[in-house]
């Protein structure tokens, strides 16, 4: 696959990303845009730049690990693996059919390139610390990346694992938070505000790198800093904008988890040539 | 030829917005009334009562565990909570503080779990609750109730924020026919009869009431005469109407939206098997998860359809002759 670490070709990805989300979601008629589109520099910086991997070798034990604890947003992870060579982009437009590997939430026993099965929010940075504490057993180097939903870090679990990262000294994990400041019902701050949300993971010790997330050149200088303090893990705050680059899914709660009917999918689809 | 099947079945709407409307009705009526949820308030129809009650609404984020314990605490100091999440987020996530906080003091707190079973569809098995019967009837001292229609769910709401004590009440996510007429009444353990039978009798409930009703229909047209019991309420269950069931009709086919193994079956199983068994067949999920696909798919797929209600009668049928 190609990788390349040029900002300007990783736009280009991500316009391609960006039409894969609006396209294969207006397809299955059902699915979440909003925070697909909000994460897609991140995971195209990560698996185009960042990341150890290899697509025609899905099971390198050397590679680094990446887990979408935000498991709803699937389609932006498929959409990334299909331009990296994981699966036949034509297979996009089968998201969320009967007996399709891109199934609503993504899901181990249909597509094995996956490192886990997730869509219950909150349990995916016990997962990714989990992972790092067996790298560090076996002396690997290879390290782990987490995406996190802002309303996903509501759950109990995710400070029980932010407890456990930085008591550890999981340096080989870096989590990322897609931070739209949107969730379900509305916006994070009308159904549980998580401001000071910086001071937190610092008070529970972590590295904490905050980040303008549809900026590929800062992403790239975070994912660097994250890598370079090994003693903790990191966490990057990635600031985002739910909908992005969709004009009327931008900052629209109602875009969560509403597919776009046909008229809304070629609207988006001239927004994004 | 057996009697045609006593309801005609009309369309109808989903049983989480019959449960969100009837929790309005409640709030009007008693200022006690209070709703907990976890971001999930337009999923489970609990927003139509933040709307009318705003004071008496608690927004909890995307915290189930923390739901139920705040649920607990409201109940505790004189409140009627209602605390509703997907099924399968509300109860896996939530039954640590179920058990410890509710169900081991007897604490009068009522959990709704909308999205229960596969008919979910497309969202597949991570959204699906396929286990919450199992793990709500483990709890000593819940009522577990599972309507199947809106007319079912308003009155078992009501019941069920009559009843001092902890209730599970399980909701669908699609819509579904309206089986009862408005003037029916329900009762917490009292199932319902609804159809006369004397070649077999099946035991249903939630969507599976509906397509029990279907294979009764099937069945009658090739001369078999099946009874239909909607067991809305899974616990406390009501022995005397399976007892007399299986006495009269000598086989049960048993129907269910949830993983065959700990669900209704194996309790309606155990109800019997001491002084009244007989051949019997269960509905239900294999032991496994599902995928995505669309509710009548999946549905199919899982084999949780009228045609699967009909071939386990007639499959209860051969034994029993
Ligand atoms: C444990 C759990 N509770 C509830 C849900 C239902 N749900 C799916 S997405 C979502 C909102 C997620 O918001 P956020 O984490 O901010 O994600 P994003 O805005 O990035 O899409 C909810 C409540 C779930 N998947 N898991």
């Amino acid at each position: 696959m190609q990788r390349t670490n040029n900002v300007q070709e990783l736009n280009a990805i991500c316009k391609r990303v960006r039409r894969h989300i609006v396209q294969m979601i207006g397809a299955a008629r059902s699915g979440h845009p909003g925070g697909s589109l909000s994460a897609v520099e991140i995971l195209v910086t990560l698996y185009f730049d960042v990341l150890r991997h290899d697509a025609a070798r899905p099971d390198w034990p050397g590679r680094d690990r990446f887990i979408l604890s935000k498991g709803h947003g699937a389609p932006v992870l498929y959409a990334v693996m299909a331009e990296c060579g994981y699966l036949p982009v034509e297979e996009l437009a089968t998201l969320r059919k009967l007996g399709s590997p891109l199934q609503g939430h993504p899901d181990k026993r249909f597509l094995p390139a996956l490192e886990a099965s997730t869509g219950s929010l909150g349990q995916g940075l016990s997962l990714a610390l989990g992972m790092g504490a067996a790298a560090r057993l076996d002396g690997a180097g290879w390290r782990t990346y987490v995406v996190l939903g802002d309303g996903e870090c509501q759950e109990g679990q995710i400070w029980e694992a932010a407890m456990f990262g930085a008591f550890h000294r999981m340096g080989n994990v870096c989590a990322i938070v897609d931070y739209n400041k949107i969730q379900l019902d509305g916006f994070v701050k009308d159904i549980m505000e998580l401001e000071p949300f910086r001071a937190k993971w610092e008070g529970f010790g972590w590295n904490v790198i905050d980040v303008d997330g549809h900026d590929i050149a800062a992403l790239q200088g975070a994912f660097a800093a994250a890598a370079s303090t090994t003693d903790r893990p990191a966490v990057i705050i990635a600031h985002t904008v739910k909908g992005k680059g969709v004009s009327f899914m931008e900052n629209n709660p109602k875009y969560h988890g509403t597919a776009p009917t046909p008229q809304e999918v070629e609207a988006a689809m001239k927004e994004l040539a | 030829m057996s009697p045609r099947t006593k309801f005609e079945l009309k369309p109808g709407m989903a049983t989480r917005e019959a449960f969100g409307r009837a929790l309005v009705e409640l709030g009007r009526e008693n200022p006690n009334v209070v709703a907990v949820d976890a971001d999930l308030s337009k999923s489970t129809y609990t927003h139509f009562f933040a709307v009318e009650f705003p004071g008496r609404f608690f927004s909890c984020g995307i915290a189930e565990a923390n739901m139920v314990g705040v649920a607990a605490g409201l109940a505790s100091a004189g409140k009627i909570p209602f605390a509703a999440s997907f099924a399968s987020f509300a109860v896996n996530k939530g039954f640590e503080q179920m058990r410890v906080l509710v169900a081991y003091p007897g604490v009068n707190v009522k959990i709704v779990g909308t999205h229960c079973g596969i008919s979910i569809g497309e969202d597949g098995p991570s959204q699906m609750a396929t286990e919450d019967i199992a793990l709500a009837c483990s709890l000593a001292g819940f009522v577990v109730l599972s309507p199947a229609d809106e007319v079912s769910m308003r009155a078992l709401v009501r019941a069920a924020a009559a009843h001092n004590g902890p209730v599970y009440i399980r909701a669908g996510r699609p819509k579904v026919p309206v089986i009862y007429p408005p003037s029916q009444s329900f009762e917490i353990g009292r199932s319902v009869e609804l159809t006369g039978g004397t070649d077999l009798t099946i035991v249903a409930t939630g969507l599976l009431v509906a397509e029990a009703i279907r294979a009764a229909d099937q069945l009658a047209a090739e001369g078999v005469s099946a009874r239909v019991l909607d067991m809305h309420t899974i616990k406390p269950l009501d022995t005397d109407a399976i007892r007399r069931a299986a006495a009269e009709t000598g086989a049960l086919v048993v129907a269910e939206e949830h993983l065959a193994e700990g669900g209704l079956g194996v309790r309606v199983a155990q109800a019997v098997a001491r002084t009244h068994p007989c051949p019997m067949e269960f509905v239900g999920l294999a032991d496994t998860y599902a995928e995505s696909g669309t509710p009548e798919e999946l549905l199919d797929k899982y084999g949780l359809t009228a045609r699967d209600v009909a071939a386990a009668a007639r499959r209860v049928l051969a034994r029993k002759r």
